[in-house]
């Protein structure tokens, strides 16, 4: 301690503090436990992180909300309801139909972990987990347009209907598209943009031809 | 040792190890693609656009390309074809996608790896060799040449069919066997390019079956 003899304290500062050192940090958590609130904010925080999430894809502006707290719920629910509105369609013989609901899970589920897998190896930046919820994400608006497609059958079956199918679906499948470059695009590395974006291509093309091929019973 | 011509060897466990086989640029890729399609007599496909660097992104995703054209035009041009008589109800016949993605898939992976096996088998007899890879990406890259006609096979014309067809078996049948005709010169063996090109049409065959 031979440096500190030089050092002096003059005597109107008075030197004070607390020596304790305060256990752990301060997180949220610290603040509120959350294993004591009612079980309906817990699912409400959870709905409007999902739903905050959805009007992020339908508005696709540069936020980084859907990157930074990604979760799967809504690429899952958004998968199911899309396998089972793909039910039910027409077939002749047995095999001759459409999709079933674990083609159509698989094609999904398998088809974004490639993608990812293919972004990743190509040198981007995003973490496996944030790329399979942009993707997920996504498939909102073909979600949508198999909705409205399912009304149009409804109402009729002939080339007008078909000719409607064709516009929405179309449409919905650019806007998909977009959204995900959108998200995805700047983490990669820039002269292997179209080598990223081409499977995602393929990926949304692949589900609208699914949309669009539905025939009801 | 599978992989000859790489250049850190690491573990095969690792992420990074995959990774040097995704090692290409979007200008690359298309570079590669155009060479697939066009033989030049003094231009060896390996040698000159894989530069020792092959890779694995072209072969996925062409193969993958080429699964979903076939399924969704043989769907189309079934529709087409039926949709005279009155009988006929449209359906998606989604199983071809299965059908056509086992198949072409097995086809990229099982004919390089036999031809790779029969090269270093004969590499005693005198004939080079290329790594496991090269063949694998070669292969890839000449199916590049059957997307087209697959889209192309919706006009119903039966002989621009077939002529198409035709013409993309042959470009990538001669880029084939320029590749591997050095190898095998040395053993003299003209048969091996026979083969090369029966097996070429062979997967012709099946694109015209779906």
């Amino acid at each position: 301690f031979a440096g500190l003899a030089d050092v002096s304290i003059s005597e109107d500062i008075p030197v004070e503090g607390e020596i304790t050192v305060p256990v752990g940090s301060r997180s949220p958590d610290e603040d509120y436990s959350t294993l004591d609130e009612p079980v309906r904010d817990t699912i409400m925080r959870d709905l409007k992180a999902v739903g905050k999430k959805f009007v992020h894809v339908m508005y696709p502006k540069k936020s980084s909300a859907l990157l930074r707290d990604w979760d799967l719920w809504g690429p899952l629910v958004l998968c199911v309801s899309l396998a089972l509105m793909l039910q039910g369609g027409s077939a002749d013989s047995k095999d001759d139909g459409g999709p079933q609901f674990a083609e159509v899970f698989v094609i999904i589920w398998f088809g974004a972990v490639v993608i990812t897998l293919n972004s990743k190896l190509l040198g981007g930046t995003i973490s496996f987990f944030q790329s399979l919820c942009v993707l997920g994400y996504c498939v909102l608006p073909l979600t949508v347009a198999m909705l409205v497609c399912r009304l149009v059958l409804l109402a009729g079956s002939g080339t007008v209907s078909f000719i409607i199918r064709l516009i929405v679906v179309v449409a919905m499948f650019g806007w998909s598209t977009l959204a995900s470059t959108a998200f995805l695009a700047d983490s990669q590395p820039p002269n292997r943009k179209a080598l990223v974006v081409y499977p995602i291509f393929l990926f949304y093309f692949v589900i609208s031809w699914m949309i669009l091929t539905f025939t009801p019973q | 040792q599978l992989l000859a011509g790489q250049r850190q060897p690491r573990s095969f466990w690792t992420f990074e190890y995959y990774q040097a086989f995704f090692d290409v640029d979007t200008h690359q890729v298309l570079e590669r693609i155009k060479g697939s399609v066009t033989p030049l007599p003094g231009k060896n496909f390996v040698r000159h656009r894989l530069r020792n660097n092959p890779d694995l992104y072209g072969p996925f995703w062409i193969c993958a390309t080429l699964v979903f054209a076939v399924a969704i035009s043989g769907n189309l041009s079934h529709l087409t074809e039926k949709r005279a008589s009155p009988a006929y109800r449209y359906s998606p016949q989604f199983h071809n996608v299965t059908i056509a993605a086992t198949l072409i898939y097995c086809y990229a992976w099982l004919v390089p790896l036999a031809l790779w096996g029969f090269l270093q088998w004969r590499q005693s007899h005198g004939a080079g060799a290329y790594s496991f890879l090269e063949t694998v990406c070669v292969y890839g890259y000449s199916l590049s040449a059957y997307i087209p006609t697959a889209v192309l096979w919706l006009i119903p014309a039966a002989w621009l069919q077939w002529l198409l067809l035709a013409v993309a078996a042959l470009l990538s049948a001669s880029v084939l066997a320029l590749t591997f005709w050095p190898l095998v010169r040395a053993d003299g063996w003209a048969t091996a390019l026979a083969v090369v090109a029966a097996v070429v049409s062979l997967h012709a065959l099946l694109a015209v079956g779906c």
